[in-house]
């Protein structure tokens, strides 16, 4: 997004385009009525669920909501630090 | 041919309605359309003071619609043109005094008398905002050039659209060339990518506006400025015609991505 290009190029995004970013996320949650309450919620139990097949770096674990060409799309970022042991 | 019931709505309070009903009104007026602007917002109505007709009110909808009046006797001749009435709302009543039913009828009964009939709508999404919708042909959201306007107006886009009544057309009110060319206001083209619905006007930001409701004499009456100008340019599409927006310069190549909006 130019936005973070622009911060990486460490121009000083204007606050126009701080407020377009802002509207354009906002509004992703707003018209698929996901919450970013929900989202959190989503989140504990997506860690809590894999968390009893693969260990994970709990801390890592990012959920995101974003807009996708033609759907918008729930992403889970789940670093994996390595499979169980099974208790023999 | 029956009137043409328009409602102008925005979810978010203070972003212009009723000040675009009354210059509309005016605007349309003046072109030779017979209108009536009607005072949706019960228990805190406004139009007949932006309309300068305060002291005219004698009844008002509710009255209408429970029977105490006539619909005639309600209607309130504007002051400076005789094709031009109000129909005020009541403001010691709440939006409960009238169902989206009692709106459909009253606005029956002045599709055959009249070419326009302009709703301004209460601000949000409850009672007042579904009787307001009730009636309409069309619909115009007003919108101003901020995070919270545009947000509120992405949620009316969503519910018109849900109640059968859109597509909506959109008018930003409010642009502040200034701040546009700073970079300290979103500009045209990016409310109209987010909103993605026709535009049907811009309206600058203008002083002459709160002289004009301090006066009781809309801008649209006396032809100076550029609100007003951006208020009798949106009566002309509204009667079809094909009205170049003004040139409002910003950064974003607005007038190039801008034809796409323009109706032909």
């Amino acid at each position: 997004m130019r936005f973070w290009d622009k911060l990486r190029g460490r121009q000083i995004p204007s606050s126009r385009e701080i407020a377009k970013e802002r509207l354009q996320l906002v509004l992703v949650h707003d018209r698929a009525n996901i919450s970013p309450g929900l989202l959190q919620t989503l989140k504990d139990e997506l860690i809590t669920v894999i968390s009893r097949h693969i260990e994970i770096d709990r801390e890592g674990v990012e959920i995101t909501f974003t807009q996708g060409k033609r759907y918008n799309r729930l992403v889970a970022d789940i670093p994996v630090l390595g499979t169980r042991r099974q208790k023999s | 041919m029956p009137a043409r019931v328009i409602t102008i709505t925005s979810g978010k309070g203070g972003v212009g309605k009723t000040t675009a009903t009354a210059n509309l009104g005016i605007a349309l007026a003046l072109l030779g359309q017979r209108v009536v602007a009607v005072d949706a917002d019960i228990g805190l109505r406004n139009l007949d003071v932006v309309m300068g007709l305060e002291n005219r009110v004698v009844y008002d909808i509710v009255n209408v619609v429970e029977g105490v009046c006539r619909l005639r006797q309600a209607l309130v001749k504007d002051k400076h043109l005789s094709e031009l009435y109000l129909l005020p709302a009541a403001q010691t009543r709440d939006k409960s005094a009238v169902s989206p039913e009692d709106m459909v009828k009253v606005c029956e009964q002045m599709r055959n008398d009249y070419d326009f009939v302009l709703i301004d709508s209460p601000a949000g999404i409850e009672q007042g905002f579904r009787n307001a919708i009730a009636p309409a042909d069309e619909v115009l959201i007003i919108t101003t050039p901020e995070v919270a306007a545009v947000r509120d107006a992405d949620r009316i886009i969503g519910l018109i659209e849900a109640e059968g009544k859109g597509p909506a057309r959109l008018i930003i009110n409010r642009i502040k060339p200034d701040m546009v060319k700073r970079g300290d206001m979103l500009d045209t083209g990016d409310v109209m990518e987010i909103l993605a619905i026709d535009l049907i006007g811009i309206v600058p930001e203008d002083e002459a506006i709160i002289i004009s409701t301090n006066k009781g004499v809309p801008v649209a009456l006396d032809n100076k400025g550029q609100a007003g100008l951006a208020f009798h340019n949106i009566a002309h599409r509204l009667l079809g015609e094909d009205v170049p927006f003004m040139t409002i310069k910003d950064t974003s190549g607005f007038l190039r991505r801008f034809a796409r909006f323009v109706r032909s």
